[in-house]
């Protein structure tokens, strides 16, 4: 079991040191976020009144669509030059690949919201109420989408559509943690009269659910 | 033909060893033992079948080339013996399992050089070399001073060990990849057109790793197209082609075998 | 499976489609026909009120919904019979079930939407319970169906299918969860089939409505299974000709040239 955890954690430190080379998080896929915020304020034409209102939504889907870049990312690192074979051969677990590169993808998630957070405060005018409920359910948030992206993305890897059929398969599987985490935010930011907490419930629940059934699955997933 | 000439064991047969990852094993193997034991071997890749019904026996300490047309097989062959595709038919033993049911052990003891450098491009090739050795199990030190031999092995120096591999030569990848497989101390080498695209300094890395692996009593199969330069190392011949073998030189084409002939470590006595 | 047939269809199967016909037939006469628009008096106004024409599609509604669960629920128990099993029969019960379940849902939202419109004066309703909850289903299984159709090796897109079923099977509780807490108005709960009169002829259409589409499911089910049987068996009988294939090209010139060229060894 420590096997287990010492590998995932082996996997998860070199993909961040690849986007510490290589930036892609930061110059590609952060930008891409904050373009979907901005994205939304020309398309709503609202006031600051109102898209303080939707902002936690709109961040929301912000995140989602920029998980989708990260996943693709750290799917594609494992098989632009055949690692993932290298991967196989090694004799890890394939249950602690797919937790190290799920914690990885988390960490960047976690950078992503952040300035999701500081975009809505700039852009839309949000005010942070509770910070620690909007810290808590963030992460929990964040390692649904993790866990859930790289299941999809292990999933849909080898095949030559896999950018066009991961959207389609992830994202109606992330409803409930787009619904949960929008409600608890919604609470955190007091833009809405809600129960954040018992919505941070769901999302933790979501959140092992996914970790549990990514790491069962994913050695069947690459397997041959 | 490949045949059986006198009584043979196989690899399994040997003592019980835990295989933990990293460990070297080479030298507990008794000689004579087949490393491949192919018969009949068919592998679908999706409907097409890429080994159409191949035999092969390949003993302890062979150099084995496999030549013979694009299309034939080789690297499908080279797959199913490091354990990455499921045999659809046919008997088939590699390091003493049998890959209908036994893949994942056999892994950690081959080492498969493809196309792909299986590197990763934004990490310098010391990184790279360093993460293949703590992924195959081995512990810090260990890992340290195995990637220094193999290094030292491919003529890697320090200016080139520092740079990112997207900024080496197709040689020089190369020769980082094989010393990323070099820390795993594989019982079976398995290479896919080595010397494809590299300079001199590059084949003549990849030929002294073959020489090396050979004289710890590794068994080596090597795809290639290079006859000559494969032939310097005295090989068995292989050829395939349809996905089954056509012709084979056959053992004893004065391949070096270990000087120590491989121990009974623990005191099983050697009774092949 | 009996040997070479050029049509899915057995005696058993024509006669589960004509009576499936005969029951479509039936049900569309008493739903359209017989049955009496929903007209209720309000007891102070007077006024006149309900769904009026717009309940017949509940005749259709309500069992294609009932069928688009049974048949989500059998391809998950399919999917999870592959992931155990192994055999192809599992896997393609899973597709078929998948398939004739999506078509069903598609039509659930699509009846449902005309209905809603007069009843409900909207042609959606976000917050619904189930009305979301059948939409993240329907879309769901749309991923499940495209990854099916990439074309990729068999064996692998079996496993990978079945884990997609059952994951979308475990989220469908999350996603009905949360869209309950969600939103406590659900308009299908003030406006059900509680409200009206069910009783003799309504009552009698609309168990109509269950056992012909029923039947109507399980002769799609039947065939679209058989048709991927078929395809199953095609590839397996392909493989033996696929080897004498394959051996034969030793014989082709290039290939000949190409091993006499490899020359022997040392």
């Amino acid at each position: 079991m420590r096997e287990v955890f010492a590998d995932a954690l082996l996997i998860a430190a070199k993909d961040l040191r690849i986007e510490a080379r290589s930036r892609v998080l930061v110059n590609q896929v952060a930008p891409f976020a904050l373009l979907v915020l901005v994205l939304f304020g020309f398309a709503l034409d609202a006031d600051q009144r109102t898209l303080r209102t939707f902002a936690p939504g709109l961040l929301w889907v912000a995140v989602l669509l920029a998980s989708l870049l990260a996943v693709q990312r750290s799917t594609s690192l494992e098989h632009a030059d055949g690692a993932h074979t290298g991967l196989r051969l090694s004799g890890m677990a394939p249950s602690s690949v797919f937790l190290g590169k799920a914690a990885a993808v988390f960490v960047q998630l976690a950078v992503l919201e952040v300035l999701l957070v500081v975009g809505i405060v700039v852009l839309y005018g949000s005010t942070v109420e509770d910070p620690l409920l909007l810290v808590v359910s963030g992460l929990a948030a964040g390692v649904s989408v993790a866990a859930t992206g790289t299941l999809y993305g292990a999933l849909a890897s080898g095949l030559g559509v896999r950018e066009t059929l991961l959207p389609i398969l992830l994202l109606p599987v992330l409803a409930p943690v787009l619904i949960g985490a929008t409600r608890a935010f919604d609470d955190a930011l007091g833009a809405a009269a809600v129960d954040g907490w018992a919505w941070l419930g769901l999302l933790v629940v979501f959140g092992l659910v996914a970790t549990v059934l990514g790491a069962l699955a994913h050695g069947a997933l690459i397997e041959d | 033909m490949p045949g059986g000439d006198g009584p043979r064991g196989s690899v399994g047969d040997a003592v019980p060893r835990r295989q933990g990852r990293g460990e070297v094993s080479v030298h507990r193997y008794r000689d004579g033992v087949s490393v491949v034991e192919l018969r009949g071997a068919v592998v679908l890749l999706g409907r097409f079948p890429a080994l159409a019904g191949l035999d092969l026996s390949v003993d302890v300490g062979e150099t084995v080339l496999l030549q013979g047309p694009n299309g034939a097989g080789k690297t499908t062959l080279l797959m199913l013996c490091a354990g990455l595709v499921r045999p659809a038919d046919g008997e088939v033993r590699v390091l003493g399992h049998d890959l209908t049911v036994e893949r994942r052990e056999v892994r950690r003891r081959v080492a498969l050089l493809r196309h792909g450098t299986g590197l990763y491009e934004d990490l310098t090739a010391a990184e790279n070399i360093r993460f293949w050795a703590r992924a195959a199990g081995l512990g810090e030190s260990e890992a340290t001073s195995r990637a220094a031999s193999a290094v030292g092995l491919l003529g890697l120096d320090d200016r080139l060990l520092g740079r990112p591999v997207h900024a080496l030569s197709a040689g020089q990848r190369r020769r980082t990849s094989l010393a990323s497989l070099a820390v795993r101390r594989p019982d079976l080498w398995l290479l896919d057109e080595p010397h494809a695209g590299l300079d001199q300094v590059g084949r003549d890395a990849v030929d002294s790793l073959i020489r090396d692996a050979v004289s710890a009593g590794a068994t080596v199969l090597v795809a290639s197209h290079e006859l000559e330069r494969v032939r310097s190392l005295s090989p068995r011949v292989v050829t395939v082609a349809a996905g089954v073998v056509v012709r084979d030189s056959g053992r004893g084409g004065g391949t070096t075998r270990p000087a120590c002939t491989p121990e009974a470590a623990t005191g099983e006595a050697a009774d092949a | 499976m009996t040997g070479r047939r050029d049509t899915t269809g057995s005696a058993g199967s024509r006669l589960l489609g004509v009576s499936a016909l005969v029951g479509v037939a039936v049900l569309l006469l008493f739903a359209f026909v017989l049955t009496d628009p929903d007209v209720r008096v309000h007891p102070t106004t007077g006024e006149e009120f309900g769904q009026f024409d717009a309940v017949r599609l509940l005749y259709l509604h309500v069992p294609m919904a009932v069928l688009t669960y049974a048949a989500y629920i059998l391809c998950a128990a399919a999917s999870v019979g592959y992931l155990v099993r192994r055999t192809p029969w599992w896997d393609v019960t899973a597709y078929a079930a998948a398939e004739v379940g999506t078509v069903f849902c598609g039509l659930v939202l699509v009846t449902g939407s005309i209905w809603g419109r007069p009843v409900w004066n909207t042609w959606w309703e976000w917050g619904d319970v189930r009305l979301m909850t059948t939409l993240v289903l329907f879309l769901l299984f749309l991923g499940y169906l495209a990854l099916r159709r990439t074309t990729v090796d068999p064996r692998h897109q079996a496993r990978r299918a079945a884990v997609v079923a059952l994951v979308a099977v475990l989220d469908i509780p999350l996603v009905n969860r949360s869209v309950e807490w969600w939103e406590n108005r659900t308009l299908h709960q003030q406006s059900t089939l509680a409200e009206l009169k069910i009783q003799d002829l309504t009552l009698f259409t609309l168990m109509l409505g269950f056992v012909v589409f029923g039947l109507v499911g399980a002769w799609l089910l039947l065939h679209r299974f058989r048709v991927g049987w078929l395809e199953q068996a095609a590839a397996e009988h392909g493989v033996a000709m696929a080897i004498a294939e394959r051996h034969a090209e030793l014989d082709m010139p290039d290939v000949d040239a190409a091993v006499g060229d490899a020359g022997d060894g040392p």
